[in-house]
């Protein structure tokens, strides 16, 4: 009743070709955009966005970067967090080079050298599959790692061997540093997402899209219809990175400020990242905003739950969380392996038949 | 003999002796993997579990306490009294093939039949749940195991080499008994893979599922058999690594240090996963000695056994002694 594809007539070729071509999904989408431009950013402080908003919106990014390479073109990577240290440390050192030009610029262009050395490491994907790629992403994750730690130039030469964000402004509004404004780095990130959301949605519902499915369900078969695997691959990998090193040029220079590689983008950052997009759904950029909005919420509720209330040390409440995510996603893997993507689709649905299900 | 080689052939062989212990753990991963077709993630997060549980029964301490203290408010530690290692080892094996029983009966049960990047995706938050639950049980503080394993620098080799070429060398004797508890491991594995009844069947079910069930193999034993066989084998890395080491939280990222060794030896061989930890081990100890160290900044082991698993992959993409991946439309 609510949910429904019937009724909506197209009457141009830009109607039938729009993003959302159901009214229900349009007149969300375009309600959950208006909350997110007119009314949160009134309604923000400083606590509510560096430790909700922040971490959702650039999570989200990387997990439609991630979603796009796993769920859309099925190349399991584990190297997410090198793509993040790429991605930041490429801005880091355009931004110090550059101190004058947009930080948009800076950012966009992290993304594209993101890209470039994702491209590079999507090589080997078209030799080794499955695990044994899987495996080798991880070759990407530590070497990459290795390489901010251990070559100066990277950070600068600077005593710590951290990087931190200069400050800097876009049309005279500071948005890195110490002294922001709560509601402008929120902002920035918005655009950010909410672009990487539409370009994704686009790609993904294209001929681009529709060969990286192809090469999901099956390369050889995709081959043989006249895919070329090595562009659908490479382009996979180059896309997917563009949005992670994004995510993580923005993670370090709006949300934490100063990084600390091996600690910022480990391991543990690739699996969370991972855990994102199963729990949310693999192959769906709506599953993307869900599971970062949950990763991201579960330790915060956690933390108020467990310490505030009940008054637990903090690392038994840092165990548990541990505990929880780890039997969360299996828990997800068993009862629904599509993620909360899948949990949407069921709703809609049920929406389409209620008040009268049969 | 100059000195240079001397110090070569001394870092060849501590490579060799890491590769043992690689090995180790890449054979649980093998074990599973060729049973049961899941690429066990959690290998390595179960190698500490099991230590900080032998600690943890050795010395006799509350599970649970510091969640227990939290939620009552008492202040429980210690039962008081210190067990055996031999009888600690047993108890922690009786653990161990409960966590298995639990994994298959309230996990891999339900999944059977998924994809295998699903399963895989379900090690990896098995290996998160199981590493909260060591450290809420044991507590996270690090942890010396002693289970009377002899430790420090083999006086003998270091003299024979030292009158031989001038040189003596330095092998701990923790790595020599991990060698032959490995070689002994491997050895007695494959007799068991061979020669009993669980065994032939055990390679039933790692050969075909549904044949072995139509013959009578009971898939849900041999699966709990074979974490079992795992858990075993992740105790014996923990007992070494523990005790090389102490046990804490980067005992767990062993399993990282064995996920190129099984790249490079192929995911269905035994023999591979030896002779894979061995190239590893004796690779990565000598790049950094002889390339890293000197010209690229040290701390060239975090990713040189990957990247050479890598390189080598492009050219044979089934690793060393993996099964020839056929492709069918």
């Amino acid at each position: 009743m609510f949910y429904r594809e019937a009724g909506d007539f197209n009457t141009s070729y830009a109607q039938d070709q729009q993003t959302f071509p159901i009214k229900f999904d349009r007149y969300r989408y375009y309600l959950v955009l208006f909350v997110a431009v007119f009314v949160i950013p009134f309604m923000v402080n400083d606590y509510w966005v560096n430790s909700l908003f922040l971490p959702f919106l650039i999570y989200a990014i990387a997990a439609i970067g991630l979603n796009i390479l796993v769920g859309y073109c099925g190349q399991v990577s584990l190297g997410t967090g090198g793509f993040m240290a790429v991605g930041a440390y490429s801005c880091y050192k355009l931004m110090t080079a550059m101190p004058d030009v947009s930080m948009f610029i800076h950012i966009l262009l992290a993304g594209v050298i993101t890209a470039a050395v994702g491209a590079l490491f999507g090589l080997p994907s078209l030799r080794i599959k499955g695990f044994y790629l899987a495996v080798a992403t991880l070759a990407a994750q530590f070497f990459l790692v290795w390489l901010f730690n251990r070559v100066p130039w990277f950070y600068n030469y600077s005593a710590s061997g951290q990087i931190s964000a200069p400050e800097r402004d876009t049309f005279g509004i500071l948005i890195t540093g110490p002294n922001t404004e709560a509601w402008a780095t929120y902002m920035f990130c918005l655009i950010f997402t909410v672009g990487s959301a539409l370009v994704a949605r686009n790609l993904t519902r294209g001929s681009v899209g529709r060969k990286w499915m192809a090469i999901r369900d099956m390369d050889i078969a995709a081959e043989i219809i006249g895919v070329n695997p090595l562009r659908a691959k490479l382009t996979a990998f180059a896309v997917s990175s563009f949005f992670i090193g994004i995510s993580g040029a923005l993670f370090f220079s709006i949300y934490l400020g100063a990084v600390e590689v091996g600690e910022a983008f480990g391991i543990n950052k690739s699996f969370l990242v991972l855990f994102m997009i199963i729990i949310g759904g693999l192959g769906s950029i709506f599953g993307s905003f869900a599971g970062a909005a949950f990763l991201v919420l579960l330790p915060v509720l956690l933390k108020i739950v467990g310490v505030d209330w009940l008054g637990w040390p903090t690392d038994i409440v840092a165990h548990l969380q541990l505990v929880i995510v780890g039997g969360l996603i299996i828990v997800f893997l068993i009862a629904e392996p599509h993620g909360l993507a899948q949990l949407w689709r069921v709703a809609k649905e049920k929406l389409r038949l209620w008040p009268f299900p049969h | 003999m100059p000195e240079q080689l001397a110090f070569t052939i001394e870092v060849f062989l501590n490579g060799l002796m890491a590769g043992v212990l690689y090995a180790l753990v890449a054979l649980g991963f093998v074990l599973i993997y060729k049973a049961s077709g899941i690429f066990n993630y959690a290998q390595g997060v179960m190698a500490l579990f099991a230590a900080l549980t032998l600690v943890g029964i050795m010395e006799g301490q509350v599970p649970f306490s510091h969640l227990i203290n939290a939620i009552l408010g008492t202040e429980v530690h210690h039962f008081g009294w210190h067990i055996p290692a031999f009888l600690a080892i047993v108890l922690t094996m009786v653990v161990m093939i409960v966590l298995a029983y639990c994994v298959q009966r309230f996990v891999f049960r339900y999944l059977v039949g998924q994809e295998p990047i699903i399963l895989f995706m379900a090690t990896i938050g098995l290996a998160y749940f199981l590493e909260g639950v060591g450290d809420l049980m044991w507590g996270s503080e690090i942890k010396t195991l002693d289970v009377g394993l002899p430790q420090g620098i083999n006086v003998w080799i270091d003299e024979f080499t030292f009158n031989a070429t001038g040189y003596g060398f330095f092998i701990d004797n923790l790595d020599i008994v991990a060698s032959i508890v490995a070689a002994i491991l491997v050895i007695g594995l494959v007799m068991f893979a061979q020669y009993t009844k669980q065994g032939r069947a055990m390679r039933a079910v790692a050969d075909d599922h549904q044949a072995a069930l139509s013959v009578g193999v009971s898939l849900n034993f041999i699966w709990i058999l074979v974490w079992s066989l795992a858990g075993f084998v992740a105790l014996v890395a923990g007992i070494m690594w523990g005790a090389k080491s102490g046990v804490q939280f980067s005992l767990s990222l062993i399993a990282l240090k064995a996920l190129p060794v099984l790249m490079l030896g192929g995911f269905t061989s035994i023999p591979g996963a030896i002779v894979g930890g061995l190239i590893i081990g004796v690779g990565e100890k000598l790049f950094e000695f002889l390339i890293g160290a000197p010209f690229l900044g040290g701390a060239t082991e975090n990713w040189f056994a990957y990247m050479l698993a890598l390189v080598f992959l492009v050219f044979r993409p089934q690793g060393l002694f993996g099964e020839k991946i056929i492709e069918r439309v």
